[in-house]
Formats: C-alpha cells, sequence, structure tokens
C-alpha cells in the first residue's frame, strides 16, 4: 500500500517534471526566433566590428617575415639584423603583388608619413644587398629610428590593444613605455569627458524640466490629465529630424528667436545659440524630456494621496511633508528616467551632428569620422567599444535596479 | 488659524508657481513644433515670419513648398521608399516581437531578465555602433544597399518596442479568462481567437505602431546602408538639413508632424480602450 | 497545447512569405528602377550644339546592352557629366550609364572591394581619396597610353595639368577653393587678398570656413600668413610649420562658422551669416550667374584640387569602363563638360575650346579655375604629401575643433 503511493508520487513528480520541461521549452521555442533574428542581425554584426578594435592581420599578411622576425625582438635597443632582411625581401614582394599600399596605409596610423616611406622604399627593395641596415637607410634617413621599428613591431602582432591605446590619446614606444601623445593632438579622451558632461546635464535639465511637469500632470483634474499627456506625447512621437529641424529654425542667427530679440534690442542681440555647445544641449534636452516624464508620472499616480495630508495632519510643514515624504516615494520613477536619458544620451549622433557645429560634437560623431572618413577602422571599433561598455554597464544597472519590465512607453 | 491661513498662502502659490512653471516646460515641448507649421506656409524663402505674415495678408502665404514635395522625384522616391521599409519592418518585427512577448509572459520562461535584457538592447546600445557593425557585416554578405538590408536592420530597432508594450499587456492578461473560455467548451483554436487575441490585439498594434514610427524615423542605419536608391524620407531629410535647409523640409516636418499625431492618437484610443478606468497607475 | 503550435506554425508561416514577398517585390522594384532611370535619360534633350555629338560610331555594338554603373557627387555636378560625358557616350557604344550619387570617400569603395561585391564601376573622386583608394589596392589600374592625344598630337600626359594621370585615376576637371564675399557688406575698399580673409579689423564680420578636414585650411592659413605657394608644404611638414598655421586659424577661430556640404557656404553667404567664406570656385559662379547674388570671387592664393576617374578593383565591366573613362577625359568632352558647370578641364588643349554657358549664355573662359589670369597666384592642393600627412594632421585638426 505504501509503496504503491511511493510509486505513484515519483510517477507524478516525473511527469510534473516532464511537462514542465516541456512548457519551458515550449516557451523558449516562442522567444527563440527573435533570440536567433537578433544574434544574426544585430549581435553579430556588433560583435564582429568591435573585433577590429584588437584583431588587424595586415602586417602579419603583408610582411610575414618580417613580422615573424620582429616578434622575437624585445624592442630595446636596435632591431634584429635579421629584420631589416626580411623587411627588404617582404617589401619586393608586397611591391610585386601590389599589397604594399595596404601596409603603408596601416603604418600610416602608428607614424605619420611612414606610408611614403614604406612605398618608396618598396620600389627599390629589390635592389637591395647586404648589408641592408645601409640600404635602408640610404633610401631614406629615418630608417635608422628604431621606433620606426618599433611601431612595425607593435603592428606586426595580429591581436594587440594597440588601439585602445590610440583611443586613450597615448601611444606605445618601440620597447613598450606607454606615453601621452602631445597636448595638441590629444582629443579622445576630452570628447569622452565632453559626452559624459553632456549626458549629465541633458539628465540634470531633464529632471529639472521634467519633475515639476510631471507632478502637475500627475495631480491636474481628470479631463485634464489625458489633454496634457497628449501634450508631452505628441514631441515624443514626432520625428527626431523633425525636432531638430525645429530647432534650427528657432535658434539659427536669423531665426525665430533672434529676430524677436533683434526687434526688442537692436541687430547686436542677436547671439549663437546653434552650431555650438547649446544647441546640443537644448535639441537633446527637447528630445530626451518625454523619457524622463513619462516614468516620473506613472510613479506619482500611484503615491496615494493620504499619505501626504497624513504627514500636513501631523504637524509638517507642507516642504517638509513634500521633500520628507512624497518625493523619496517618486524616486524611483524620475531615477528610472534619469537612467534612461543618460544612457540613451551617451550614444546620440544625429543632433550633435546637425546642431553641434564645432564645440557640440560627441564621441559618437568621433567613431563616425573613422568609420566613414578616415577609414581608420581599429581605431573607430576602440571607440565604440569604450563608449559600448559604458552603456552596457549602465543598461545592467538599470535592468538589475530597476528592471526591465518598468520599461514603459508613454 | 493664522497657521493655517499662512499654510493655505503658501500651497496656493506654490501650486500657482508649479502651474505657471509646468506650461512653461509644456511650452517649451510643443512650440517648436507648432512653430514650423506657419512657416511651411511662408510665401518666401526664409525661415522667419515676414511683415506679410504677421499682418495675415495671404499673400504671404502659399502652398508652394508643399507642392515641391509633390513635383520632386526624390522627395516622391524617398516617401516610397519610407513607406516600403517601414511596413515591411513593421510587420517582421510584430510577429518575431509579439511571438517573444507570449514566451516571456509564461511563467515558465527560463532565464527570462537575461533574454528579455537582449531583447530589449538595441534601444539602448549606441545607434553609431549599431549601425557600423551591421555596415560591415550586411556589405559582407551583399545585403547592404538593399532594401532588404534596410528592413533587418528596422526590424532590429523596432522589436524592442513590440516586447516591451506586448510584455505590458501580457502582464495585466487574466489567465482565468483561457480557462473559463476552455472549461466553457471552445476549443483552443477559439479560444485564441475570440478570447486571447482580442485582449492582446490593442497592445500587438500598439507595438506595431511605435515600431512603424521608429522605422519611420530612422536615418543612420540608413546613412550607412542605404545607396541612393534606398533614400528614405528621414534621409533626404538629413541631407536638406546638411546642406541647405529649404522650406520644403519644413512642408516635410509639417505633414510627419501630422502622421505622427494619428499615429499618437490611435495609440491613445487602443490604450484607453484596453486600460479600465482607474488602472492607469501600475 | 494545440493553440501554441498554431500560433508558431502560423507565425513561420507570416515570415516565410513576407520574406518571399519582399524579395519578389524588390528585384521587381530594382529592374523597374533601372528601366525607369533610362527611359527618363533617353527622354532627356540631347545637346546639339558645337560638337557634343561624337561622329556617331556604330562600332560600338559590340557593348549595346551593357551598362555601367557611374558614381558622382550629384546635383548640378552629375548634370554636368550626363550632358558632357555620359549622354555621347550612350550614343556612341549603345551601352546605358546608370548614374549614382554618393558624398565622397573611400568608405563604400572599401566595403564593396573587401566583401567582394562590386557595384560601382567608374567613380568620381577626389584625387586624394583615389590615391587612398589606388594605394589600397581598391582601384584597377588605367594605362596612360591609351588615352587620345590631343589634337594637335600631343601625347595625353603632356597634355593634362600636372599630376593629372595617376596609376590608378584620370583627372577631368580641376577645381578652385577661393575665397567668396558678399560685395553688399564692404562699400567702396572691398577684401582683395586671401590675407584680407584674416584680417577682422579692416573686414568685420564671420568667416565660413570648411570643417571635415585640415586640407586647404592650413594651406589658406599659411599663405595669408605670407609663405610663399610653393614653400607651403615644406613649411607644413615641420612642427614649427605646423603650430604657425594652426596660429594664424586661431586668430579667426570665434569668428568661424563651419560649413560641410558645397551648398553650405553659399547658403551662409545669403543669409548673412557670414560676410566671407572659403568655397569651391563653381558654387558661386552658379549663384553669381543663375541666382543673381551679389557674390564676388577673391582669386589670389587660390588652392586648385583634382578630380578623377577611377575603376573599384573587381568590377565586373573593366574594359568598358576603361573606354568610358578614355571617351569622357578627351579633349573635346572636357571642354563640354564646362559649358555646364564652372569647373576647369584638365586637359590644356580643352581650354582654348571652352566656350558659353549652355545654361546662362555667360563665357565661361574667364571663370575657369585654372584659367591664366585666375590662377596666377594659385598652388596645387599636394595630394601626395597629404596622403603622408592625413592621419597626423587629422587628429590635430580633430583636436584643435573640438576645443
Amino acid at each position: 500500500m505504501a509503496g504503491a503511493a511511493a510509486i505513484t508520487a515519483s510517477d507524478l513528480r516525473a511527469r510534473f517534471v516532464r511537462s514542465g520541461m516541456r512548457a519551458r521549452r515550449i516557451s523558449f521555442l516562442l522567444v527563440l526566433p527573435l533570440l536567433l533574428f537578433l544574434a544574426v542581425t544585430f549581435i553579430l554584426p556588433i560583435g564582429d566590428m568591435l573585433m577590429r578594435s584588437v584583431e588587424d592581420p595586415t602586417i602579419a599578411q603583408v610582411l610575414p617575415r618580417t613580422a615573424d622576425a620582429l616578434r622575437s625582438w624585445d624592442g630595446k635597443g636596435r632591431p634584429p639584423y635579421s629584420a631589416y632582411a626580411a623587411l627588404a625581401s617582404d617589401l619586393e614582394v608586397a611591391q610585386r603583388d601590389g599589397t604594399i599600399g595596404r601596409a603603408a596605409t596601416r603604418m600610416n596610423f602608428e607614424v605619420p608619413g611612414m606610408r611614403s616611406m614604406l612605398m618608396s622604399t618598396a620600389r627599390v627593395a629589390g635592389k637591395f644587398e647586404p648589408p641592408y641596415a645601409q640600404a635602408f637607410n640610404a633610401v631614406d634617413a629615418r630608417w635608422a629610428d628604431p621606433e620606426i621599428f618599433g611601431a612595425l613591431r607593435h603592428a606586426s602582432f595580429t591581436n594587440s590593444i594597440g588601439y585602445y591605446i590610440s583611443a586613450l590619446d597615448r601611444s606605445r614606444k618601440a620597447d613598450g613605455q606607454i606615453i601621452m601623445q602631445p597636448e595638441e593632438d590629444q582629443v579622445y579622451m576630452m570628447l569622452f569627458a565632453r559626452t559624459l558632461f553632456v549626458a549629465a546635464m541633458v539628465t540634470a535639465l531633464c529632471f529639472v524640466l521634467g519633475y515639476p511637469l510631471a507632478y502637475f500632470i500627475a495631480h491636474a483634474s481628470d479631463k485634464w490629465r489625458n489633454y496634457l499627456l497628449i501634450l508631452v506625447l505628441l514631441p515624443f512621437w514626432t520625428s527626431l529630424l523633425v525636432r531638430t529641424t525645429a530647432w534650427i529654425v528657432l535658434l539659427q542667427t536669423n531665426g525665430v528667436i533672434n529676430d524677436v530679440l533683434a526687434i526688442f534690442f537692436g541687430d547686436g542681440a542677436r547671439t549663437q545659440m546653434i552650431y555650438n555647445m547649446t544647441g546640443t544641449l537644448v535639441a537633446m534636452t527637447h528630445i530626451l524630456l518625454p523619457f524622463m516624464i513619462l516614468p516620473t508620472y506613472s510613479v506619482m499616480l500611484s503615491v496615494p494621496p493620504a499619505l501626504r495630508r497624513a504627514a500636513l495632519s501631523l504637524g509638517a510643514r507642507p516642504w517638509q511633508a513634500f521633500w520628507r515624504v512624497y518625493f523619496p516615494m517618486t524616486l524611483p520613477g524620475a531615477g528610472a528616467g534619469a537612467l534612461l536619458v543618460f544612457i540613451l544620451a551617451l550614444g546620440y549622433y544625429i543632433t550633435p551632428a546637425l546642431v553641434g557645429g564645432r564645440t557640440g560634437q560627441l564621441i559618437s560623431n568621433m567613431i563616425e569620422f573613422h568609420m566613414k572618413t578616415s577609414l581608420n577602422w581599429g581605431l573607430a571599433a576602440a571607440l565604440g567599444g569604450i563608449l559600448l561598455s559604458g552603456v552596457m554597464a549602465l543598461y545592467i544597472v538599470y535592468a538589475r535596479v530597476i528592471g526591465l519590465n518598468r520599461l514603459r512607453l508613454g | 488659524m493664522a497657521a493655517a491661513k499662512r499654510r493655505f498662502e503658501w500651497a496656493t502659490i506654490e501650486k500657482r508657481f508649479n502651474a505657471a512653471y509646468a506650461i512653461a516646460v509644456l511650452f517649451f515641448l510643443v512650440a517648436p513644433l507648432i512653430v514650423i507649421i506657419p512657416l511651411s506656409f511662408n510665401a518666401e524663402p526664409y525661415f522667419s515670419f515676414t511683415t506679410k505674415m504677421l499682418t495675415l495678408n495671404p499673400e504671404g502665404f502659399s502652398l508652394r513648398w508643399y507642392q515641391d514635395i509633390v513635383e520632386n522625384p526624390q522627395w516622391l522616391q524617398a516617401i516610397g521608399n519610407s513607406l516600403i521599409i517601414a511596413i515591411c519592418a513593421t510587420a517582421l518585427s510584430t510577429v518575431l516581437g509579439t511571438l517573444a512577448a507570449l514566451g516571456l509572459a509564461r511563467s515558465n520562461m527560463p532565464f527570462r531578465d537575461l533574454i528579455m535584457a537582449i531583447l530589449i538592447s538595441p534601444l539602448v546600445v549606441p545607434i553609431i555602433i549599431a549601425a557600423a557593425g551591421m555596415y560591415f557585416f550586411y556589405s559582407s554578405i551583399g545585403l547592404a544597399q538593399t532594401h532588404l538590408g534596410i528592413i533587418l536592420a528596422h526590424t532590429t530597432l523596432g522589436t524592442p518596442f513590440v516586447v516591451i508594450t506586448m510584455t505590458a499587456t501580457l502582464s495585466g492578461f487574466d489567465r482565468n479568462l483561457i480557462k473559463a473560455a476552455s472549461s466553457l467548451g471552445a476549443d483552443p483554436l477559439t479560444t485564441f481567437m475570440r478570447v486571447t487575441l482580442p485582449l492582446v490585439a490593442p497592445g500587438m498594434i500598439s507595438g506595431a505602431l511605435f515600431a512603424f514610427a521608429a522605422s519611420f524615423d530612422e536615418v543612420v542605419t540608413v546613412l550607412f546602408l542605404g545607396g541612393p536608391d534606398q533614400r528614405t524620407i528621414p534621409r533626404q531629410m538629413w541631407s536638406g538639413i546638411r546642406e541647405q535647409i529649404s522650406p520644403t523640409i519644413l512642408a516635410v516636418a509639417v505633414l510627419l508632424i501630422i502622421v505622427s499625431s494619428l499615429l499618437l492618437l490611435t495609440v491613445e484610443k487602443l490604450r484607453r480602450r484596453h486600460t479600465p478606468q482607474g488602472a492607469k497607475a501600475s | 497545447m494545440g493553440r501554441l503550435t498554431t500560433v508558431i506554425i502560423a507565425a513561420a508561416a507570416a515570415i516565410v512569405i513576407l520574406a518571399g514577398v519582399l524579395l519578389f517585390m524588390l528585384n521587381n522594384n530594382s529592374e523597374h528602377d533601372a528601366e525607369q532611370m533610362n527611359k527618363d535619360l533617353n527622354s532627356m534633350p540631347l545637346p546639339s550644339a558645337n560638337g557634343a555629338m561624337p561622329a556617331g560610331s556604330p562600332a560600338g555594338a559590340a557593348l549595346r546592352g551593357q551598362s555601367l554603373v557611374v558614381v558622382s557627387w550629384g546635383g548640378a555636378y552629375t548634370k554636368s557629366q550626363i550632358e558632357a560625358y555620359h549622354k555621347p557616350w550612350e550614343a556612341k557604344t549603345g551601352a546605358k550609364i546608370n548614374s549614382v550619387d554618393y558624398s565622397g570617400g573611400v568608405a563604400e569603395i572599401k566595403a564593396q572591394v573587401e566583401a567582394g561585391n562590386v557595384n560601382w564601376d567608374v567613380v568620381d573622386m577626389e584625387i586624394a581619396d583615389a590615391q587612398r583608394a589606388c594605394d589600397e589596392g581598391l582601384l584597377e589600374k588605367i594605362d596612360a597610353g591609351l588615352l587620345p592625344p590631343a589634337p594637335d598630337g600631343t601625347p595625353a600626359v603632356q597634355d593634362f595639368v600636372p599630376n593629372g594621370i595617376t596609376p590608378c585615376a584620370v583627372t577631368s576637371i580641376v577645381f578652385g577653393h577661393i575665397i567668396a564675399y558678399d560685395s553688399t557688406k564692404f562699400g567702396a575698399s572691398p577684401p582683395r587678398t586671401l590675407a584680407d580673409f584674416f584680417n577682422l579689423t579692416a573686414f568685420p564680420g564671420k568667416r565660413g570656413l570648411r570643417k571635415t578636414s585640415p586640407t586647404i585650411n592650413l594651406e589658406m592659413a599659411l599663405r595669408a600668413d605670407g609663405v610663399a605657394g610653393d614653400k607651403v608644404y615644406a613649411t607644413l611638414s615641420t612642427r614649427a610649420g605646423i603650430d604657425r598655421a594652426f596660429a594664424k586659424l586661431d586668430t579667426i577661430k570665434n569668428q568661424v562658422v563651419w560649413w560641410e556640404a558645397g551648398a553650405q557656404p553659399v547658403q551662409l553667404l545669403a543669409d548673412g551669416e557670414v560676410t566671407m567664406t572659403s568655397a569651391y570656385n563653381g558654387r558661386i559662379f552658379d549663384a553669381q550667374v543663375n541666382e543673381k547674388k551679389p557674390f564676388v570671387i577673391i582669386w589670389d592664393g587660390e588652392l586648385l584640387e583634382l578630380d578623377v576617374f577611377g575603376i573599384t578593383k573587381g568590377t565586373k565591366h573593366l574594359n568598358l569602363a576603361r573606354d568610358f573613362i578614355s571617351f569622357a577625359t578627351d579633349t573635346q568632352r572636357l571642354a563640354d563638360q564646362a559649358r555646364w558647370i564652372a569647373y576647369g578641364p584638365a586637359r590644356r588643349s580643352s581650354l582654348p575650346l571652352v566656350g558659353k554657358s549652355a545654361l546662362s549664355g555667360v563665357d565661361m573662359r574667364p571663370n575657369m579655375p585654372n584659367a591664366p589670369e585666375n590662377a596666377a597666384n594659385a598652388i596645387q592642393v599636394d595630394f601626395q604629401w597629404w596622403a603622408d600627412h592625413q592621419e597626423e594632421l587629422n587628429q590635430r585638426w580633430n583636436a584643435w575643433l573640438a576645443k
């Protein structure tokens, strides 16, 4: 009797487990199409792109013997004699195969002017005879500088963090010592700092503008609330380019606001409000403000009005009731909005590109420059890698602390 | 008594101040959009109000910039491209996103948080990084400079909206209704068609409209992946803004504002029907 | 369970059907577009004036039905090429040209070649980009011996401007980076020299400069600072020379409005956002003549740059592309193009043949950037030097701009 009951129980458990597994499998199958889709169209491409920041086989492919010879050198003192011989024969082959340009372009990222040095040396490398070092120096005196071979050596490793070093405004000497770039060439660290600053400023502005508005809407009468909310949602739904256009029309030197200023104070009152940092800040705040208002508003709705009344009746002054009771209860909403605004602001590209002028550019714009104009894809990937890891870290914080199920659109 | 009165006054002042401030912020939000509407009817190629416009002289206004859009094959092609791409991307992302949300809403979903985080990540990954990655990858498989490439890119960017809206809808979904339906003898298909679908449809449509709006507004992946045959409305606006803002851009902007207002009102209507009164706070 | 299976199957079906419909639609679409484009091209009026039509040779029958993708800058510039090159070449060979616009740079070409998926055959590009692309093996070699000689028999190599023919590229036009100002802003004593551009006291007002690259800006700064034309690149090769150029730019940095696309400086002048700006000479000419704007060009210190044709590595239409380029860069065709846009022909033999504008009837010769009277104090941008120093100066330029 007891035995039979035990069998039934374990049987039941097994069935339960089996059906549970089947249910889990079905849940997973439902998610799978999108997961696979994103893996192929989104995650894989980004991963592939980021790999370019730590993987560059150009020199190892185009100048293979030189790369081998230099890898065993410690970068101190003179490069090994074998490296000169290897480079002479590599250059000869690369010149014949027409691949020298790739190596030359690659090395020019590291040492300005090395492109023409390699190209002109490659043209005559077929006639080089030992002693090779002298032959090289005869073509171009810069070959006597060990730093040239140092740069070649660093580039000869297929996998390296060289692009990340450049992305932090630093460079490597032949012996591996990392030094800062000259001050007039430093730009990336400053742009990262500026990006953080802009994101923080925009978040702060969104909070200062958004919190009172959310409060106002949350405490308006039912009839008004919906209309007010629609006024917030309208810009939210409107194309980013439309909103940016609107700000250009308003802020440019001959725009609406300056026209009004000129009417009152004369033409001298016209000020530059766009194509600089101000333009970026104003337009970005406008665009991101709804992301702050909406979560703040929905949390405010859930705060029971009785709580503040209770505080008041217990003798608290109104501002005390607000700061000590109401405000802390709405912080999760405002915090969620602020974090989201900050995360989105870090990656902004379009608005700074259109209204940022010279001083309102962010790190995304620099990534675009290296992608599209300078073609230094390794550096673009390194800058992107740094930006992405920052954003992802904050995203994880958001997911852990606030929870992704609190993301609401309107 | 005096204290109560003072408290009352303070509250009124605070209220008035708050109202004034809030209205100023609302003005900041909406005024830029309103300003460009009359300017798009400017008879002169300027971006400021002419004297004729301010005196409401009919000569100051014209439809010439709207006519420009209709007569310019580039704009017409852009509108066509935008519609094709947005509709296809919306369909794809709605199907994929809805399926995923149905899975995520099941109580026995393994690794729910992680998967949710992955599915929503296209919303937060800086667009320049996503576009750069797609640029290399799609070029290597021959999808760059095709409509399909951009549709896939926009589908990717649109799915988080569907997932978010659908998950929110499903979280308020009462499973007992399904049980009730089947206990009343409905077969699973009937239950789905008559009970589940009508309940989740508003969320699905909202998500789809969000995905549509996202695709309709997307320019960065088009800049990277699109060739001249894939010019969309935002792409056309982008080069217009960078090169020379002709008032035609304002006319297009006004049309886009109308489109987005319609989308917004539809979503709000759906939300109101979907959410019973008072349940809005959640 | 049944419900879920149904949903999954229906959804999968929906995806497959959608994808199928999509692919179907896309192919139809692009074919349709190409057809439409050809129709449009055919229905355009052919230029009949002064020999723009070549002596029609039916020898090209073998090429009939083939098509070539020619990529260029769009707008009035592409139109000038269609009128002067594409139409007569299509008439001669019977092949078709699909004209595609881009905004410069090597990125697209590089992506296409690396992916082995080349669909641009001929690309019109700045010579510095062509050099870069050639170095990286992204362009096909072009044999200068195949280019037709000048009518008087001068071989092509001597007929073209210096450096006009490189291993991968053949120059079609010479364009000028010049300073333009609004004549209504300066009254009786207008600016006359490049140095005046940097003189904010005598000639107050905002200035326009190109933001995208240090090229042009650094040369202008040095020349305005008194460096002789033939010493510019030697000066820039030293640290002190670079510092000197940036120091000169510093003197107007706060007064500069930056532009990126070629249409912008014209717009900036027209809107009164700047009183003087650097610009491409052809754009200013267009505004002067076709829009009757009161703009004046300062030719002093002009910087000449070359625009070239290159052939994308791995194109399926190599011979067709070579035929097009040698046709388009012959003496008559280059002279014809100058009737449509104010950029100078790259062959010396073409310059005397330049006639009146096909659009406005204005005599084009005095408006050519390389006409002797305009180019008296001009230098040519040294693209070889820039190929070596672009990276280094880009970095410094970006840093300078951002600060």
